[in-house]
């Protein structure tokens, strides 16, 4: 079969994986994921749950060195550099690898130390300059005008759905490239998603963004790319319109109707 | 019978059982406040003693407590509340680790005349530190260090696992993490159990009595080399040594006091520091 690609020839690649294979001790979780993810686009995963979307999620953060036991086989790549090579970075790479959890969980301090966090780990504590961050942070995840008026009150007290925006200003306010999301809005009722998705869409130009997603009306919505993951192995990986219109394989095409899953 | 009436007569038992034990300690504490406080005054807790305890205050043996529990507390909390962070955050989670945790549970458990023979052997005679306030604050932290660890690591790991999560994905260290994002959290939970811990050392007197206490001694420690009189001996030995202990009993019911107070004042200093952090990391 001749396979074209999904992706405009001028496309280029920030993260590519080749041949990865990962394990929960002796418990293979992934096979031979190969898959290039293309710069400042949406790219949704989707598939059952327990398929493996967060833990390939993970793997482009690092987040999965912090389970005991885990091991991964392959190549992964991010700006062409081997995020995995010995010695390489990892406080480097999460700085560029931004993440927002399925459970929105700010630090129970003031609005504004959440935000300011990274930052400061980072090595920023001139007053002014973290001013200027937390403030561009909020207002680009569209939560400024809400809590401009109580940067100091505990983030605990916030909505669901504005913590979870809270989290998106936090990752957004060390400057990544990159943002995760593990079903960023799977707890949030459908008012806050729809905040979520629109700030996505707001996103979209400046970052490249890969959001799990079990929700495939909301993969359609917001991604420019989808990739069906089944059982630990990549299904398939096209442009969104086509996954929904004329997926190649059959697995695909049962999910995505509701035949299963 | 009704499943109602069995349902009622358990919560009567239970209540019976939780008011007959507050009534036991009450009577306890009624009885040495009744007669203690009557012998209980400025001259009681500023005055050396004489005659062997028979006038005059206890103030070497508050200040000889004192320093022990300052002395315990420096090297107690520091280590116990490091080798918690270590068995919590960063060593490995398999049967070794187990092994350790059982270890320090059933340390926890050891007689304290078995810590004070410990001290003994290894502070006072293997190390040379002598009857000193050094080797009784050892023996005391040793005693002391199971419950820290204990505590404080449930305390730890009490700190849910998205806010060391959030805190490495923004590309914070693990040591980074735990200092910003984890200890400060559990700083209330660690210091109410250490010092929990700490307060029922104020009160042992076996562990002190072969490191570091004095029978009678009318002055001052100078420095950690010096022994000290403690409370909890001192009123061993007016109750049981003493040659006229019936007619010094006003002075071992004020000593008992005294020592109730202070362990009073470390729970409310405990009590206090648990409100400050829970106002200011609430979760
Ligand atoms: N911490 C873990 N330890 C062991 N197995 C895990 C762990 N996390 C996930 N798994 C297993 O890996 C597989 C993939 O899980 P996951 O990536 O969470 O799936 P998804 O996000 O698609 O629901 C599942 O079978 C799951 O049980
Ligand atoms: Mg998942």
């Amino acid at each position: 079969m001749v396979e074209t690609s999904p992706f405009p020839a001028d496309t280029e690649h920030v993260i590519t994986t080749s041949k990865v294979n990962f394990f929960y001790g002796a418990t293979q979780a992934l096979f031979d994921i190969t898959m290039d993810i293309p710069g400042r686009r949406v790219t949704a995963f989707i598939g059952p749950s327990g398929c493996g979307k967060s833990t390939f999620l993970r793997i482009f953060n690092r987040m999965n060195d912090t389970i005991a036991g885990t091991r991964l086989e392959g190549d992964v790549r991010i700006n062409g550099e081997d995020i995995y090579r010995n010695g390489s970075n990892v406080v480097r790479l999460r700085r560029k690898v931004g993440m927002v959890f399925q459970k929105s969980n700010p630090f129970p301090k003031s609005i504004f130390d959440n935000v300011a966090y990274g930052p400061r780990i980072h090595g920023t504590h001139d007053k002014q300059q973290l001013a200027e961050i937390v403030e561009k942070s909020l207002i680009r995840s569209a939560l400024w005008d809400e809590v401009k008026d109580r940067l100091e009150s505990n983030a605990l007290g916030l909505s669901g759905g504005q913590q979870q925006r809270l989290c998106i200003a936090r990752a957004l306010a060390v400057g990544p490239e990159i943002l995760l999301m593990d079903e960023p809005a799977s707890a949030l009722d459908p008012k806050s998603t729809i905040r979520i998705e629109d700030l996505i869409g707001e996103l979209r130009n400046e970052y490249t963004i890969v959001i799990v997603t079990h929700n495939m009306q909301q993969a359609a919505r917001i991604s420019d790319y989808t990739a069906f993951f089944y059982e630990g192995h990549l299904v398939e990986f096209n442009a969104t319109k086509k996954i929904f219109t004329k997926p190649r394989e059959k697995q695909t095409e049962d999910y995505i109707t509701g035949r299963f899953g | 019978m009704s499943r109602r009436r069995s349902e009622q007569i358990t919560y009567f038992l239970i209540r019976g059982v939780m008011y007959s034990i507050v009534l036991v300690i009450g009577y306890i504490l009624f009885d040495i406040v009744r007669h203690g406080l009557p012998a209980l005054n400025w001259a009681f807790i500023s005055e050396y003693p004489r005659k062997s305890g028979s006038e005059g205050g206890i103030l070497p043996a508050i200040v000889g407590t004192l320093s022990l529990l300052a002395g315990t507390i420096v090297v107690a909390l520091p280590l116990g509340i490091c080798s918690a962070i270590y068995l919590s955050e960063y060593a490995e989670q398999n049967r070794f680790t187990a092994m350790i945790r059982l270890a320090i549970i059933t340390l926890a458990g050891v007689p304290s005349i078995v810590y004070g023979l410990f001290g003994l052997g290894l502070f006072v005679l293997f190390l040379n530190f002598g009857t000193s306030i050094l080797s009784g604050s050892l023996t005391l932290a040793c005693m002391v260090l199971p419950t820290i660890i204990v505590s404080s690591e449930e305390a730890l790991r009490a700190v849910p696992r998205g806010y060391r999560d959030a805190s490495l994905a923004l590309g914070a260290t693990k040591w980074e993490t735990i200092r910003t994002n984890v200890l400060p959290y559990s700083l209330s939970g660690i210091i109410t159990g250490s010092i929990l811990g700490i307060g029922r050392a104020a009160g042992e007197t076996a562990p002190i009595l072969l490191t570091v206490a004095a029978f009678y001694l009318p002055r001052l420690p100078k420095s950690i080399f010096d022994q000290v009189m403690a409370l909890p001996y001192h009123l061993y030995i007016l109750a049981t040594q003493h040659p006229e202990a019936d007619k010094v009993l006003p002075l071992q019911y004020a000593t008992a006091l005294v020592l109730l107070l202070l362990v009073l004042g470390l729970s409310l200093g405990a009590i206090i520091i648990r409100i400050h952090f829970r106002k200011k990391y609430r979760w």
